[in-house]
Order: structure tokens, then C-alpha cells, then sequence
């Protein structure tokens, strides 16, 4: 078989492989509501991977989207409901502010590991302020969007599919999505034909700053209410899945499909566990295991891609 | 049939990069409807004359006009594209992961909007399918998948393909170096069409067959300055490689006969480049062997097999290494030239498990004082040293190092010629004290201080050259391909 | 006094004393001492940590170790768990705690070099499992350390607690290691510039696998003492361990893209971040407006060390 082809049907294999795995242990899963409540956390945690894929597509990485996520969530359930226009105010504001750490970390040359690293502790300083103790209501709007009930098929399943193929149209179909990957591949071809690579970095910011503010929305309105550390593994699963759906962590090479199968994998991870009976304690650590396995499966593949 | 009207003119373009002049003063004048061969040894200039002209680098000095436009001071890489040049570069400049299509479309701006994919497939397979046909190259495939070959075919198609920017001139710089035969031969054709139809085209080579069948004129660049100039016709390969090289005979090294070392001391290198078809190299101890050839023909590979005791070398003792690229391969930006020196002999200095810093201070500065490195204090930092002096500290570190064999990397780059006097005469100090050295050169003055010379060419020993037989001619004949 | 100037350490004392001093002023000098004291224990627990992290750090860029808290949460639990409040296990606590660590920096090291991962997403994976471990071994207990442990953490000599004591010998100790030793030149190098230090006969791979070991094995010494400290393990003891080992190895004047480090400033750095804490608490600013700050004083040394330099 064709490795480059096989690494191609990793995630989706990996993802089918727990799904089957799940509904073998758990056969009441296979229904409407058992796939609602199975996939539903997986929804805020594909738009994380989302947004972090778009910084890891530059060859950056953002160690703040965690709090990030979770500030949103603080403002969602407090400005954006008592206040909408305040919130929106705010939300577009910390848009721009990722945009403009993008600007910062390209001007300066800086290494986005530390700066992210420092914005982690503003994120979460700001989200302390906004909403020191737990609690605020989610707006109501939201709250109706994410227990959305369609005919046959689970709101995650949809909500999934729609923000998969909306990314892969912007980054991987339009005309400047291919300019915005091409600066993660090689820069200098693309500053020799014209482009800047500030704007590009400002907008690849910027749209992860949009998809963190995103889940951090559907992530109060699954929740209902916020705290200021509500989201901060996110950090950590938003990397893991975009690395989980075949992304690379150096030159451009990334899957918005991917990146969301990545999530909701990781997602599944946790359920998969306390359906074996198995210790819930392990469930971070099922993740770390999954994320290692893949990407020792990833090093055969191209071993034997070479040796082909 | 070439043109006449210049659609390009050089007027005494000057570049230096420090001390190193590496165009001193060209004037040319590119014309319509002609291709221009430019040949010339490593380092005469070629690359750097086509970075100008590409708008990469900046001259010095003179005035750059592009069809009646001045634009010495405006030339920016987009700028130059606007006007019409385009450049295929040696080191390719595609995006690996994007596809064929998705690159076309990141240097033609103009491909964009609904549809924009289709446009670029078919602007990117047009071409490819006008120069190579039966190419095989889907546009829908990923860059990082193409082999070498197939990557140059898409770099080369995409700058000779029109959108709304012209392709006025092109600029081919080593354009057939990882094609086959094949592709190179419809390249060229395409070439010759695209010049007959009023296009301009400058070809690099160093294979002089196709310099002499694409070009019509030929123009030899020899230390930074365009030596000879005339019709492709008025040319053959022997004028040529002539013009190339250095006319005036110089002084014959002061190597010792090599033959008597080869009868008498024992080998202590043994080394085959990985390919199939190559002889292989054999050092014997106190001997000064040369690696010749064009640059980047598997010289460097081999020093680092040997460096490394990897596979494929036998090697007897401890090895040290001279760096050329200092900035990539030698120096240590942030230390003193003390600490650059000593790390290459660090247990020297340990006293228990401690390294004595005092001792390390006092043999790099009698590394300075032997060596002749110009400063007035080995505690200063590396980068206050100009390159040649930054060169002379990464000798000391190899040859204070209790190393028996030394590899060094065409270790005279940009280095001054008082300075090179005094480092040969110090190589054949060694060599006499029974010290081996294996010495890359591109300069074909410094293969006269060695005891045997091996060529390169493609990655493989083409040739096996004892001191007496060396000469020049033989060094640069095996050095380029006979396929005239 | 220029040279003092250039010294990479200055700023981050200097910040340190003006915070103390800034505190002091506000506070008429009441419990100033106290205050000097809790900062010399909770500094140390940080140096601890940011000794291993700087020689990573210094390996050059993407050379960070993120499975620090992790394996801190690991060590400490599972020590406290054996000696189970036996003065008689504490050395054996120790040496388990220790040997986790090493176990953790193998592993680390393993990953990186079989997986060909950057270390920041090995350490990160790895993490993942440490922490799981910590969690399933812990069960939710709180295990008290033996009370001989928990006075030594505590203790004072002439008014300055033993740990501090301690930990300055180690940074000496550190500080030798980098600056005297053929590992510790061959770390500074390779940060540099891995190729030329390779071909400079620097022993890379060793380097940085030792350099990998050591810092998870001075990440378990840290969860060890940190559990006696405070009384048992908990599990998200290592929690601010992550940013905060990141923050003094670079507020100390260590350079994030690698190559250049000083133990010096990892203690004036410390004191720092734990006085500049003590001071927005006395200026009674809440935790948000303290972690805000954190983050922009780690942000903005980091853009005043880069000089602004755009290369290539």
C-alpha cells in the first residue's frame, strides 16, 4: 500500500478503530442521544485544534490558546450575556490582539513558545478579573445552538463536519489559503514573489484568535456556566490534535479535517476508557499514549516510505 | 539568428561582500531574441552577476537598465519579476507542501478569484507540456512528493509561464544539473523556441556542450569580471575551458614528491563516496591530499564520512575538522576566540574533572601568535575578527586539537592572500611531522601544495591524479562532463 | 563598573530588589524579613527546577522540557506514598524520588530521538502519562511526609531556611557544571550551533541526552521537597512549575534561542517573581491583575533581550 496514502488514512482509521471500539464495549452509544452525549465536549475542542492549527501552519506554536479559550468563555457567559455589545466589543478585541502577538513575534523574531507562554498568564489573569469565582449564565442563543436537536443525525456530528469542510475551504481550496500555507513551507520563495509575510502571520493570528473565541462559545454553551480555568487543557489536547489528524510541526503541512478528527479522537479517548472499566485516572494519560502511538505509526510509515 | 536590440544593460556593476570583490565592474548587455551562455569557474562571479540581476542582491556600484528603464536602485525581487525577469535558482524555491497548481498560483498573483485552481492547472500544465512533454507530473500533486528532477521541470515551467507578468528574460542558473538527459535535451529545445520567438534567456552551465549548442553568444566570467564575450561560433571547448582558467603559469607549489610517501608511510584514511560507480580515496600518513572538482560534487559528504568514521571509510586515528561556511559549520557566534579555539581540545585542559580556564587562555594564545590571528586580545568576542582572521582561529582549533588527521572544507573562502601563504606553509609543517590532510579546494592554485589529487564530479572520484601528473587542465577536463 | 553593566544576571536582582524594596517602603518595613525568608524557600523550590530547564533551554531553539510538573507531581507522590510518614524511609523516598526523575528524562530523551519529535511535543505526551500516573498512584490521598522531612524544609540557620542554604550550594554546583566542565561547554556549544559543534568533536547526542535526564531528575528532587514542604503531595503541585521554570531561566538573562545561560540569575530571578507577588499582594492586588502582570514582565523581557534582530 502506498505509505504516503496509508498516513493519509491514519487519523480516520484511528478515529473508526475507537468509534468501533466504543460501540462494541457500548452498544447503547450507537443511538441519536448515545452520539450526542458522546461527541458533545469534542465540538469546542475541534475549533481549539482548529485555531491552533492555523499558528502551527506558520511554523509557530501557541501555548496560550487554553486560557485564551477559557477568558472567552468567562466573557461570553458574563459581558456577551448581561452586556451583548461589550462582549462582542471585547471578543473582536482579543481578535486583534492575537493578530497583533502575530505581528509581534514576526517583527521581533521572537519564539512564539515564550511569548504564548506569557500570554497564557494574561489570558488567565484577564479571565480571573472578568469572573473570579465560577459561574455567569451562557447566552441564551448559544445555549439553544449547541443542544440543537436535528432530525437523524446529532448536532456534534454535524457541527463537526460543517466547521471541517469550511476550514478546508478557506485554507485548502481558496486562492490565498494557498498563500497563507505556501509561507509555512518556504517563506523565501514567497517573499521573492511579493508577499508579505506579516500580513500573512497577522492573518493566520488572527483567524486562530477567531476559532479560539469560537470554542470558547460553544464551550460555555455545552457548560452553561464559566471559570476562569475551565478551559486551560485545551493547551495541550488543541496540540495534540492537530498532530493526531496528520499535521506536521514544521512547514505548513496541515489538515483542517484532520485537525478536527484529531479532537474528536482525543475526545472519544476518555469515553473509550471508562467504557473498558478502566481507571478514569488514565484518561490524560490515554491521551499522551494515543498521541505517542500515532506518531510512532507515523515514523514506520516513513521509514518504510524511505526504503520504498 | 540573434537579436540585436539589449533589453538589458549592465553598466559597471560592482558587488563586495567585505574584502571579497565579487563582481568588479561588469558591463553586459542582455539582447532580444538571443540566449547568452555564461560559463566561468566556481566563484567568478555567475551567481552573484544573476542575484543582481534578480534583484536579490544590490550592486555596489553601476546602472542596471531593464527595456529603457533605470532601475538600479528600485530592484527588488518583485520589482524585477514586474519588469519581466524571471530566475530559476539553483536551490529551488517551491513551496514542498503545496501542490504544482498551488505554486503557480503563489508567483502569479493575477490567478486568483473563482476558478483560480483551474486557471493555474492549466497555466502550469500548459507550460509543463510545452517544454517536457510527456512530463508525467500531475498538478494536483504535492511538490514535497516530486522527485528532484520533476521539481526543476515545475520551477522551470513556472517561470517561463505568462499571465499578466511577462516573461521577458529568464534566467536559468544550473537548470539541467538534476535533470537526465532527456528532459535536458527538450528543455534546451524549448529554450532555442522560445528564443526565436524574441525571448531572452540567459543559460549558466557547467556543461559546456549545451552552453555551445543553445547559446548564441558566450560570455566567460573570471574573478568577478566578464573576461572573454563574443558569438557562440567563434568559441570551441578548448579556448573555452582556456578563458575559464588562469592564463599566467604560476609558481609550482612546494609540494614534496608524493610518490615517495605513498611508497613508504602507511594509509591511514580509506574512504568511497556512496554511489555505485566511483573510485575511491586513500590518505597516507603525513600526506597532503587534494579534493578537486567543481563545488558541491560530493567533496564535503566525503570529509564529513570521514569525520564521522561512517560507513564506508576506514579511518585510523582521531580526526579534526576545518570548516569553510564559518557561519554554518565552524564558528561559535557568542564565544571569545579563545573559547572558539580551545573547544577542540578541551580535555587538554582538564585538571581533574575541572577544565583549567587559565591554561585554555594561554594555549589559544600561543594558537595566536603562531598563527599570526590579528587582535590585541584572544578574549574577544569571535565576530570582532574580520573573516579571514574568524578562518585562521578555526585552524588553530584543528591544528591544536591532538588530532593525527585534518579535513578541511574548502577552508579558504574569503580568506586574504598573505594569510593563505602563511596557512600553507604551516599545512606542510604538520604534514611533515607526520600529520595527514585531506583538503577540499575549489582554487587550483592550492591543489599545487598538495601530494595527490582525486576529482569529483556528481558525487563520485572521477579521477586519481598523482602530484607529478596534476596540472590544471587535467583537474578541470575531468571536472565537467565530457559530453561535448 | 561597566563590566558589572553587562553582567546578564544585573536586571534580574536588581528587579528583585526593587520589589522588596517597593513592598518594604509600603509596608514601613514590617515583615520584611518574613517576607525575605518566604522568598528564599519558594525561590529555592523554583531554582530547583529552572537549573535543569536552563541547560535545556541552552541546547537551542525548541530544546524546552514541558513534562516538568508532571514528573514533579509523580516523584513527590509516589515518595511520600512509601515512606508513608517514615522518618526511617526518607532516604529511601529519596532515592525513589530521584530515580523517577531519571526514569522521566530517559523516556523524554527516548521519544525525542526514536520519534524524531521536536522535545516540546515529547515532553508534552509524556506529560500526559506522568501526570495520569501520578493521579492513579495518589488515589486522592494526601500521604504526610515524615516530620523530620517536613522540619528540614522548614528549618532555619541563623535565620535563613536550610533549603535556601542548600540550593545556593547547588547553583554553585550548576554554575561549575556549566562553565567548568567539558558537558557544560558542550551544551553552550551546541546551542550555538549543533552542526559545528558536532564537527567540532562535541559528543552531541550524549550532551543532550544527559542534559534531558538531569533537568527530570532535578524536576523529581523538586516534587520530593515540595511535598514535604507542603504537607503531602498534591496533584497539581507542579502546576505553575511549567511557566514559572520557563520564566527565571530567561528573566535570569539565559537566552531563549539557546547557547548562552547563567546560574546567577536564576536565583535573582526567582526572588523576583516570588517578591513581585508578595508585592501586588500587599498593594492588595487580586490573583488576575498578579498573573497579568507576570505574564506581560516575561513578555517584555523578552522583547528587550531580543534587540529586535529580524534574521534569517
Amino acid at each position: 500500500m502506498n505509505p504516503r496514502l496509508l498516513r493519509g488514512l491514519l487519523p480516520p482509521l484511528s478515529l473508526a478503530a475507537l468509534l468501533i471500539a466504543i460501540f462494541w464495549l457500548q452498544p447503547r452509544t450507537m443511538s441519536y442521544f448515545g452520539l450526542n452525549l458522546l461527541l458533545n465536549l469534542a465540538v469546542p475542542i475541534a475549533l481549539a485544534a482548529i485555531a491552533q492549527m492555523f499558528i502551527l501552519c506558520v511554523n509557530e506554536l501557541d501555548l496560550s490558546i487554553g486560557g485564551f479559550v477559557s477568558l472567552v468563555a468567562c466573557i461570553t457567559a458574563t459581558w456577551l450575556h448581561d452586556t451583548p455589545l461589550l462582549g462582542i466589543a471585547a471578543l473582536a478585541g482579543l481578535i486583534a490582539a492575537y493578530a497583533a502577538l502575530g505581528a509581534l513575534i514576526h517583527l521581533r523574531n521572537l519564539p512564539s513558545i515564550v511569548v504564548t507562554l506569557g500570554m497564557s498568564f494574561v489570558w488567565l489573569g484577564l479571565a480571573v478579573l472578568v469572573l473570579p469565582t465560577p459561574g455567569g449564565k451562557a447566552p441564551e442563543y448559544i445555549r439553544a445552538l449547541m443542544t440543537l436537536k436535528p432530525p437523524f443525525i446529532p448536532f456534534p456530528i454535524i457541527a463537526a463536519v460543517v466547521i471541517a469542510i469550511v476550514v478546508h475551504i478557506v485554507l485548502m481550496r481558496s486562492a490565498y489559503g494557498a498563500v497563507l500555507r505556501g509561507a509555512g513551507g518556504n517563506p523565501r520563495s514567497l517573499e521573492r514573489a511579493g508577499w508579505s509575510i506579516l500580513k500573512i502571520k497577522m492573518t493566520m493570528f488572527a483567524l486562530a484568535g477567531f476559532f479560539g473565541v469560537l470554542s470558547g462559545m460553544a464551550l460555555v454553551g455545552l457548560t452553561t456556566s464559566a471559570d476562569a480555568n475551565i478551559a486551560l487543557r485545551y493547551t495541550l489536547l488543541s496540540i495534540a490534535g492537530v498532530i493526531l489528524g496528520g499535521g506536521e510541526f514544521v512547514g505548513g503541512r496541515v489538515s483542517p479535517i484532520g485537525a478536527v478528527i484529531g479532537a474528536v479522537t482525543l475526545a472519544l479517548a476518555g469515553s473509550f476508557l471508562s467504557f473498558l472499566r478502566l481507571n478514569p485516572d488514565w484518561q490524560i494519560g490515554a491521551q499522551g499514549a494515543i498521541l505517542i502511538i500515532v506518531l510512532a505509526l507515523r515514523v514506520l510509515i516513513s521509514r518504510s516510505e524511505v526504503r520504498s | 539568428m540573434s537579436g540585436t536590440s539589449p533589453i538589458v544593460v549592465l553598466d559597471g556593476v560592482e558587488k563586495s561582500f567585505g574584502a571579497v570583490r565579487a563582481l568588479t565592474g561588469v558591463t553586459l548587455e542582455l539582447r532580444r531574441g538571443e540566449c547568452l551562455g555564461l560559463v566561468g569557474h566556481n566563484g567568478a562571479g555567475k551567481s552573484t552577476l544573476m542575484n543582481v540581476l534578480s534583484g536579490n542582491l544590490s550592486p555596489d556600484a553601476g546602472r542596471i537598465t531593464v527595456d529603457g528603464a533605470d532601475i538600479t536602485g528600485r530592484l527588488t525581487p518583485q520589482n524585477a519579476v514586474a519588469h519581466g525577469v524571471r530566475c530559476v535558482y539553483q536551490e529551488l524555491s517551491l513551496c514542498p507542501n503545496l501542490t504544482v497548481a498551488e505554486n503557480a498560483r503563489i508567483s502569479h498573483p493575477s490567478i486568483a478569484g473563482v476558478g483560480w485552481r483551474r486557471a493555474a492547472r492549466e497555466l502550469i500544465s500548459g507550460m509543463l507540456d510545452q517544454i517536457f512533454p510527456g512530463h508525467g507530473i500531475s498538478t494536483d500533486h504535492l511538490v514535497g512528493d516530486l522527485s528532484i528532477a520533476r521539481r526543476q521541470m515545475v520551477e522551470i515551467a513556472r517561470a517561463f509561464a505568462v499571465t499578466r507578468a511577462e516573461a521577458k528574460v529568464v534566467i536559468l542558473d544550473e537548470p539541467t544539473s538534476s535533470l537526465d538527459g532527456v528532459a535536458a535535451k527538450k528543455l534546451l529545445a524549448y529554450v532555442r523556441r522560445y528564443v526565436d520567438a524574441g525571448g531572452t534567456c540567459v543559460l549558466i552551465s557547467h556543461l559546456l556542450g549545451e552552453i555551445f549548442d543553445t547559446s548564441d553568444r558566450i560570455a566567460v566570467m573570471r574573478d568577478g569580471g566578464v573576461v572573454a564575450l563574443d558569438r557562440a561560433k567563434a568559441f570551441d571547448r578548448n579556448s573555452l575551458v582556456a578563458a575559464m582558467g588562469s592564463v599566467a603559469e604560476r609558481a609550482p607549489g612546494q609540494a614534496r614528491g608524493g610518490a615517495a610517501i605513498r611508497e613508504t608511510a602507511s594509509i591511514v584514511v580509506q574512504a568511497r563516496p556512496r554511489i555505485p560507480e566511483t573510485l575511491s580515496l586513500a590518505a597516507h600518513k603525513g600526506e597532503v591530499v587534494g579534493l578537486a572538482g567543481l563545488s558541491g560534487q560530493g567533496q564535503t559528504e566525503l570529509l564529513v564520512q570521514v569525520f564521522d568514521h561512517a560507513a564506508g571509510a576506514q579511518v585510523s586515528g582521531e580526526v579534526a575538522l576545518v570548516a569553510g561556511d564559518r557561519q554554518t559549520d565552524g564558528i561559535f557566534p557568542l564565544w571569545s576566540i579563545a573559547e572558539n579555539i580551545s573547544i577542540g581540545s578541551l580535555r587538554r585542559f582538564l585538571k581533574g574533572p575541572f577544565l583549567d580556564h587559565v591554561a585554555a587562555r594561554a594555549f589559544a594564545e600561543e594558537w595566536r601568535k603562531r598563527i599570526g590571528i590579528r587582535t590585541p586580545d584572544v578574549g574577544q568576542p569571535i565576530l570582532s575578527l574580520s573573516g579571514g582572521n574568524q578562518q585562521k582561529a578555526l585552524f588553530a582549533r584543528a591544528l591544536g586539537s591532538p588530532a593525527e588527521i585534518i579535513v578541511m572544507d574548502d577552508p579558504m573562502r574569503g580568506v586574504d592572500v598573505g594569510t593563505k601563504q602563511e596557512v600553507y606553509g604551516m599545512i606542510r609543517d604538520e604534514a611533515a611531522k607526520g600529520r595527514t590532510f585531506l583538503w577540499y579546494t575549489t582554487e587550483m592554485d592550492e591543489l599545487t601544495n598538495c601530494d595527490h589529487v582525486y576529482v569529483f564530479r556528481e558525487g563520485g572520484i572521477v579521477a586519481d591524479l598523482p602530484r607529478a601528473e596534476m596540472t590544471e587542465e587535467r583537474v578541470l577536463h575531468a571536472s565537467f562532463r565530457a559530453d561535448a | 563598573m561597566t563590566a558589572l553593566l553587562r553582567k546578564p544576571w544585573l536586571w534580574a536582582w536588581l528587579g528583585a530588589l526593587a520589589v522588596w524594596l517597593a513592598t518594604a517602603t509600603f509596608t514601613h518595613g514590617r515583615g520584611s524579613a518574613e517576607v525575605l525568608s518566604a522568598a528564599l524557600t519558594f525561590g529555592a523550590f523554583f531554582v530547583i527546577v529552572a537549573l535543569g530547564q536552563m541547560f535545556v533551554i541552552t541546547l537551542g531553539p525548541g530544546n524546552v522540557d514541558l513534562s516538568i510538573p508532571a514528573c514533579m507531581t509523580l516523584a513527590g507522590t509516589v515518595a511520600m506514598k512509601t515512606m508513608d510518614g517514615a522518618a526511617s524511609m526518607i532516604p529511601l523516598g529519596l532515592v525513589l524520588a530521584l530515580a523517577i526523575g531519571a526514569g522521566v528524562g530517559v523516556i523524554n530523551y527516548a521519544l525525542i530521538r526514536l520519534l524524531r519529535i521536536p522535545p516540546i511535543i515529547a515532553t508534552l505526551s509524556s506529560s500526559f502519562i506522568f501526570q495520569s500516573a501520578a493521579i492513579w498512584w495518589n488515589r486522592g490521598l494526601r500521604v504526610k511526609p515524615p516530620e523530620a522531612l517536613a522540619d528540614f524544609t522548614t528549618a532555619k540557620l541563623a535565620g535563613v531556611p536550610v533549603i535556601a542554604i542548600a540550593v545556593v550550594l547547588m547553583a554553585v554546583a550548576g554554575h561549575v557544571l556549566l562553565t567548568r566542565t567539558i558537558y557544560g561547554r558542550g551544551v553552550v556549544a551546541i546551542g550555538q550551533n549543533m552542526r559545528a559543534a558536532h564537527l567540532a568533536g562535541v559528543r552531541v547526542e550524549r550532551i543532550r541526552a544527559a542534559t534531558y535526564i538531569m533537568c527530570a531528575t532535578l524536576a523529581g528532587l523538586c516534587g520530593y521537597l515540595l511535598s514535604a514542604f507542603s504537607g503531602g503531595a498534591a496533584l497539581n503541585m507542579g502546576e505553575e512549575y511549567l511557566l514559572s521554570s520557563i520564566a527565571v531561566v530567561v528573566i535570569g538573562g539565559t537566552s531563549v534561542a539557546g547557547g548562552f545561560a547563567n546560574v546567577p540569575g536564576l536565583w535573582g530571578a526567582a526572588l523576583f517573581m516570588f517578591l513581585l507577588v508578595t508585592m501586588l499582594n500587599t498593594f492588595g492586588a487580586g490573583a488576575g491583575v498578579r498573573l497579568v502582570l507576570t505574564g506581560l514582565i516575561i513578555i517584555g523581557v523578552i522583547v528587550a533581550a531580543s534587540g529586535g534582530k529580524r534574521g534569517t
